[in-house]
């Protein structure tokens, strides 16, 4: 179906955006999970998601997510999220991932976030 | 669209449009094409559309999952509908003829459960019910009808 996720990634420095297009289900949370786990593999400390091609998320695919999120907790980097359609935003709040990863509007905003400029 | 007719008790007058979709992966995103074309017919804002094409998938893959639906097919019905002081509304009724389960024995889901291992995933319920106004859900041996309501 046409409506199938397709995922691209960019590496700056350290940090992975890793940027969706379509809908995220079973089959585009795997497909982000293997892009960002390699990236993680490849050294990226920070993953930024930009969803602002994305209009649905699935529990599914959010359970994917939260897998991600898991790893990448456990590696001590970071993972944030910008483009959310409001629904995207609001369902992240209402499953607590909200809690766990930084949400910003646009990707230069998330990109400010996980790259902190020394006071 | 039909009018009135076949509607439940209490819906006189409204509209509603009825399709069928088969147990099959991604058909829950050719229902969401109908919520969606239904909800601009009322011009419902975008975001409200969404909520409700999220909810409909969601209720779509539960029951995918999780019915075991005896005829492989999933029944759904659009209303669209005027309270008596104005207000308009999109209706759905997503329909199976599964086992059935009881929703008041469903484990509210929590993400540091799923940091624990336990499971992922049964957050279906719980996102319906944020994202929709009114929510109705009926389940038994003959199958279970999840009923959700959003105003515009």
């Amino acid at each position: 179906m046409s409506e199938a996720c397709k995922v691209s990634a960019e590496r700056r420095g350290d940090v992975a955006i890793l940027r969706t297009d379509g809908y995220i289900n079973n089959q585009g949370g795997e497909e982000i999970a293997r892009e960002a786990y390699a990236q993680l593999e490849s050294g990226a400390r920070a993953l930024v998601l930009n969803l602002e091609k994305t209009r649905i998320v699935n529990s599914i695919g959010i359970s994917i997510l939260i897998e991600v999120l898991e790893k990448v907790m456990d590696r001590k980097g970071m993972l944030a999220f910008c483009g959310l359609t409001p629904t995207i935003d609001k369902t992240f709040r209402i499953m607590g991932l909200a809690q766990y990863a930084e949400i910003y509007p646009t990707q230069e905003d998330a990109l400010r976030g996980v790259n902190p400029q020394p006071a | 669209m039909s009018q009135g007719g076949s509607a439940p008790p209490g819906l006189a007058g409204a509209r509603e449009v009825s399709m069928t979709i088969p147990v099959a992966p991604e058909m829950e995103i050719v229902a969401t094409a109908q919520a969606a074309a239904l909800g601009e017919y009322i011009a419902m804002a975008r975001d409200k559309i969404d909520e409700v094409k999220l909810a409909l998938v969601e209720a779509c893959i539960n029951a995918f999952e999780h019915a075991d639906c005896r005829d492989e097919q999933l029944h759904l019905t659009f209303r669209l509908g005027r309270e008596p002081k104005g207000r308009e509304w999109l209706e759905v009724e997503v329909l199976d003829k599964g086992r059935g389960f009881d929703s008041s024995r469903v484990e509210p889901p929590s993400i540091e459960k799923s940091f624990a291992g336990h499971r992922k995933r049964g957050w279906g319920l719980q996102i319906i019910r944020s994202l929709m106004d009114e929510v109705e859900i009926t389940s038994g041996g003959g199958g279970t009808r999840i009923l959700m309501r959003k105003y515009k």
